[in-house]
């Protein structure tokens, strides 16, 4: 019996910082079982992997396989199936990112193990293998209680915070067949963006009160006093201010930042949907009477053409 | 070609979310159903420009559900779907449905099966992958972009902080995500031709589930929002520093 944990590389090589979340989740989670926690890399990787032990993993499986290089779905799930069974895995988790999206439901119809996406706690294991996550678009939680031997989780980014102390992993050369990928991968094209928005801890959000796109200056001025990423609402991405993935909303991305800057933004329930799991919502909004203030923690009402690039100032000043 | 499109049925986005039998059902008095936003907009839309631009393209839409599905299955079929399957089961796991799915493909032979990236409702992201992996075939999530050269598809997906082009043949099974086509509103003749359009209604294969929920809960109301005046932004900035801490 063990926890599986899927380490997921970027383009680059490097671990991606939902993978530290699921790893100290993984950890966590093995402790409470009493079972190890392992780690496992199929994509090529740059970073040193022993390091990984600091987030509680005690051995990480990597797989060297040059159909492994570029990421797809089938033939990635086919090789964490054999890795699973050699190792005994009784519980493999994922990030609830792209890649886990994709991976976690085909390995769960693979080995007919009960899968729960976007969880955002550890599970209940006291009696039963009960595991919370958020539905109605972050308006409820269920609480799911998986049924199957193997248990398959996928954990909502930004909802369980990193821990790492001391400790080194044992790294584990693993072998797997696998088949020529399917999908073949033509180009990647990477939004300038420092911080990717599904991951970054702040976001500064604008919507149809910022009234065009030449207007986003001041939004990406505080943006980068601020160390976030950008977003929008729905209309704006619609009318092309701005690229449909920074779109949030129960038709765009959901997201869960420690903060979220809401800057002309109604606050209409399908907004709200994506960003209600933010841990605190800031709202700029000259109208008094906008829902966002029902739903925010701290809020100005005033004309965001003036308060925005106070905001940045004051910003600037406190990190000095 | 043949296409599969998946629907589902989903509480409207401003419903009330409530439950019932000591928090373990959706409440659903009152509250009015819609076709999934993502397998409507994205899903259902491409595959009616496919038809559009080769019309010997079939579109069959595929409901996993009771009777009470049927409202938002002939709506789908009023926007362009040529025939609708519903498999009458109800209150299945995202494993449960994709079985059911994947039975229908298997008896059918699609070329593509398109779904929305997620339900609104339980937000699971589970069952396209699923019925991927039950047919053994290639999977490309969240896909903004989708076009056919023949049997090879081009396909444009989401990926952190930007997207990635792929090119794979077909059978394929593809999550669409804003981005692949715009909302359509159906018109009177498509209303009129969805009547008679056929809506077969097929019993469950046997399927097993692999979750169960055991309770919903609603998330804890917020304290209610700090005011601060537009002419001190120091005392916003202060407070998301010491108290909120988040900067
Ligand atoms: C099925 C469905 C799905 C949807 N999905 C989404 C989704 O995923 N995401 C989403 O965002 N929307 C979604 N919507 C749309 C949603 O209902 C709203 O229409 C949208 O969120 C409104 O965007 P907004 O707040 O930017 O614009 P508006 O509603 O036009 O609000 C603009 C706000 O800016 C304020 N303002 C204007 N000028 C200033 C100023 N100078 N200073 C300060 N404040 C100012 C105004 O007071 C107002 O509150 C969806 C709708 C439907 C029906």
């Amino acid at each position: 019996m063990s926890v599986l944990i899927f380490i997921d590389i970027n383009e680059e090589g490097a671990v991606k910082k939902t993978s530290l979340e699921v790893l100290t989740y993984g950890a966590r989670l093995a402790q409470q079982l009493g079972v190890p926690a392992e780690g496992l890399v199929l994509a090529p990787v740059k970073e040193d992997l022993a390091a990984l032990g600091k987030y509680g993993v005690q051995t990480i499986h990597q797989v060297q396989n040059e159909a492994l290089a570029h990421f797809d779905a089938q033939v990635y799930t086919k090789a964490i199936a054999q890795v699973a069974e050699k190792t005994g895995a009784t519980v493999i988790l994922f990030s609830n990112n792209t890649d886990g999206k994709a991976l976690a439901p085909r390995l769960s119809a693979r080995l007919k193990a009960g899968l729960v996406s976007g969880a955002v706690a550890l599970p209940e294991t006291a009696n039963d293998f009960v595991v919370r996550k958020s539905v109605f678009s972050g308006k409820a939680f269920a609480d799911v209680k998986i049924t199957t031997s193997i248990k398959i989780i996928t954990l909502n980014p930004n909802s369980f915070t990193i821990e790492a102390g001391a400790g080194t992993a044992t790294v584990a050369p693993a072998e797997v067949t696998a088949d020529l990928p399917k999908v073949k991968t033509v180009s990647v094209n990477r939004q300038s963006a420092e911080v990717p928005l599904a991951e970054a801890e702040r976001v500064v959000s604008g919507g149809r009160g910022m009234k065009g796109p030449e207007n986003w200056g001041i939004l990406e001025d505080l943006a980068k006093a601020l160390n976030a990423a950008l977003a929008c609402s729905r209309p704006v991405a619609d009318a092309h201010w701005r690229p449909h993935n920074e779109h949030v909303g129960q038709t765009g991305g959901a997201i869960a930042p420690n903060l979220y800057l809401a800057i002309g933004i109604s606050g209409a329930i399908q907004h709200l949907a994506g960003v209600n799991r933010s841990k605190v919502i800031v709202v700029i909004n000259k109208d008094p009477e906008a829902p966002f203030f029902k739903a925010a923690d701290y809020g100005i009402v005033g004309d965001l053409f003036e308060v925005v690039p106070k905001l940045t100032a004051a910003i600037k000043q406190l990190k000095g | 070609m043949k296409i599969l499109v998946c629907i589902s049925k989903t509480p409207d986005t401003t419903a009330k979310i409530a439950f019932t039998d000591n928090n373990t059902k959706f409440d659903a008095a009152g509250v009015q159903w819609i076709i999934n936003p993502n397998d409507e907009y994205y899903a259902l839309v491409r595959a009616i420009e496919l038809k559009e631009a080769d019309p010997a393209t079939i579109i069959h839409l595929i409901n996993v559900g009771g009777a009470d599905s049927d409202a938002i299955i002939r709506k789908a079929l009023a926007l362009g779907g040529d025939e609708a399957i519903r498999v009458n089961a109800e209150n299945l796991d995202s494993f449960g449905i994709a079985t059911q799915i994947a039975q229908v493909a298997k008896e059918n032979n699609y070329d593509l099966i398109f779904l929305g990236k997620e339900t609104i409702d339980y937000n699971g992201s589970a069952v396209g992958g699923m019925v991927a992996e039950l047919l053994d075939l290639p999977y490309i999530s969240l896909a903004t972009k989708f076009e056919l050269n023949g049997t090879t598809a081009t396909v444009t997906r989401e990926i952190e902080g930007g997207e990635e082009v792929c090119e794979v043949s077909l059978p394929v099974v593809v999550s669409c995500n804003k981005g692949m086509a715009e909302q359509r509103i159906p018109n009177m003749r498509g209303i009129m031709a969805a009547r008679t359009k056929p809506l077969k209604v097929v019993e469950p294969a046997v399927s097993d589930a692999l979750t169960e929920v055991a309770a919903f809960s609603l998330p804890p109301a917020k304290a209610g929002v700090k005011l601060v005046d537009a002419d001190n932004v120091q005392e916003l900035v202060r407070l998301l520093h010491e108290e909120a801490k988040v900067i």
